[in-house]
């Protein structure tokens, strides 16, 4: 069994079922995206794996443990981090507390000023404002701390959702590279993006999805040379 | 002149310490859930009741008649009780509707408040009529010397006026400091990025009821020793001049709600005596007073204007 094994899953959200049928795997160590147009489903499946949403059928299971009946706050405690579209800071409180907020969980205080540390070193915008409120930087700065108070619960399994939404190509390019930086270090990241072209290059393994559904997987350069995707994904304007 | 004037900024200020005191628990409650609790002064009307049965019928006379023991089982007594009541009526009446639509939790307040008010009337010895509440506490009057006469206070109000305003700083401390504040914080600003950071919030939410509950059931104890009576409206009457006082400062903060009820705490007291209508009035200042402030400023003093998430 894969490190993260999602079956089958069906979420009706609201009247419409946004997702009907999604099934994927990533192994441990890698990073793997979900890819897709807009409304396809990739943003409820993953608030569907984070315990946002209750899934209608279908099994999520992380290292051999089931987590598609729990609820979102015993699902971080498994180690499944999820940094949300659209970023979600908490944006009257400051850096220093969002960041601590993703460590909520924790109880050994030495490690959580380590990692703090090591967030500032990954982010250095981020630690020379640490007493600044989050609702004051810029859209690539919220998205580092976003990722920084995901990554603050020390995660076996970093959720991204749309990483580079908004984002200048310096600073989604910045985003990519610490993602790589985080797969070095032994991270497992499951990445949704619009921005197929930049997600594919990235990923050691992909999926796309559509209509609510897993059409086509393969590595990421299989799916970059595929013409269904070409096709679909990566023609002109797409990742605007 | 001056005495009278002394005096009553002296009322206001204790009454109104009193009132932000309860207000900590609408604006909290608020703050959380997005819920005017309705119910709230009964809350705080239900801990004086609690505070009144442990010195009735718990303490023995010899340790009833010495207020250093009589006074804190008295606060304890119904700061637990005013807490059982508010987290009892979140879990049974207000979580089942949580994701209601917002007129059915807040009638089901009103409810709340109207059941609570007849449960005292009904099971409550002689609560029909206002009882008498003992003076457990520091008898007798302060006498300030000012030009023309004496300002006189009632110890009992000084202590209720200065716990109320240690306990909501102690409050705004554990809110701005503490990890389980921080968690309170992050509920209220989006809960379900809060459950993201492994939050649970049915227990910030009983946690934000039992806190406010157990303030205003120690406003309760406090406040029927400060007037020797407790009467089933009390809560009604103080219960509406609390949320105004939330409103005013600007529901969901604390230093809001404490300068909320000091405001109109002075409002009531320097309007009864100065302004035309005396003390039959001085109800009518205190809404004058909120919709002035509210065309002015319509997120009170200290009240975050709605602001688009980045």
């Amino acid at each position: 069994m894969a490190f993260l094994e999602v079956r089958d899953l069906t979420v009706a959200y609201g009247a419409i079922q946004g997702v009907r049928g999604v099934t994927f795997a990533v192994e441990q160590g890698q990073i793997v995206s979900l890819i897709g147009s807009n409304g396809a489903g990739k943003t409820t499946t993953l608030r569907t794996l984070s315990g946002l949403l209750r899934p209608v059928s279908g099994e999520v299971w992380l290292d051999g443990t089931p987590l598609h009946r729990l609820p979102a706050h015993e699902i971080l405690a498994h180690g499944v981090a999820h940094s949300p579209e659209g970023r979600r800071l908490f944006a009257r409180m400051t850096v220093e507390e969002n960041l601590r907020l993703g460590a909520y969980t924790r109880r050994d205080e030495a490690g959580v000023v380590a990692d703090l540390d090591r967030i500032y070193d990954l982010f250095p915008v981020l630690g020379q404002r640490r007493r600044a409120k989050a609702g004051l930087f810029s859209g690539g700065e919220q998205q580092m701390l976003a990722i920084g108070r995901a990554l603050m619960s020390r995660p076996r399994l970093l959720m991204l959702d749309e990483p580079s939404m908004g984002l200048s190509p310096i600073m989604t390019q910045k985003i990519f590279d610490t993602v790589r930086d985080l797969r070095a270090e032994g991270t497992t990241v499951l990445l949704v993006e619009q921005n197929a072209l930049a997600a594919l290059a990235l990923s050691d393994r992909a999926y796309v999805i559509d209509l609510g559904r897993t059409t086509l997987s393969g590595t990421g350069a299989e799916l970059l040379a595929d013409p269904r995707v070409q096709a679909a994904y990566l023609g002109e304007g797409v990742t605007s | 002149m001056l005495p009278t004037l002394l005096s009553q900024v002296a009322n206001g200020l204790v009454l109104g310490s009193l009132i932000g005191l309860i207000a900590l628990g609408y604006t909290m409650v608020y703050g959380i859930i997005q819920l005017i609790n309705f119910a709230h002064g009964e809350i705080f009307m239900v801990g004086a009741y609690g505070g009144l049965a442990a010195l009735t019928y718990l303490l023995p006379a010899a340790i009833a008649n010495q207020w250093y023991l009589a006074l804190p089982i008295a606060l304890v007594a119904g700061a637990v009780i005013a807490a059982l009541v508010a987290v009892a009526a979140e879990r049974f009446a207000y979580r089942p509707l949580r994701d209601a639509p917002r007129l059915a939790p807040l009638i089901t307040a009103l409810g709340v408040s109207v059941a609570l008010q007849e449960a005292v009337r009904v099971f409550y010895p002689d609560a029909t009529a206002a009882l008498p509440f003992p003076s457990i506490f520091i008898e007798g009057t302060l006498e300030i010397p000012v030009p023309g006469g004496t300002v006189p206070i009632k110890y009992a109000g000084i202590l209720l006026a200065l716990v109320s305003l240690a306990l909501a700083a102690g409050l705004q401390v554990f809110v701005d400091r503490s990890r389980t504040g921080r968690a309170m914080r992050a509920t209220a600003q989006d809960r379900d990025i809060a459950r993201l950071m492994g939050i649970d919030p049915d227990r910030v939410i009983v946690l934000t009821f039992l806190i406010g509950g157990a303030l205003a059931g120690v406003g309760g104890v406090l406040y029927g020793g400060y007037l020797n009576n407790i009467n089933i409206d009390m809560g009604f009457q103080n219960g509406i001049f609390a949320f105004t006082a939330a409103v005013l400062g600007g529901i969901g903060s604390i230093r809001g709600a404490v300068v909320g009820g000091l405001a109109i705490g002075l409002v009531k007291s320097l309007g009864g005596q100065y302004l035309p209508g005396g003390t039959a009035y001085d109800y009518v200042w205190i809404f004058v007073v909120l919709i002035v402030v509210l065309v002015f400023r319509p997120q009170g003093f200290f009240g975050e204007t709605e602001r688009v998430r980045a």
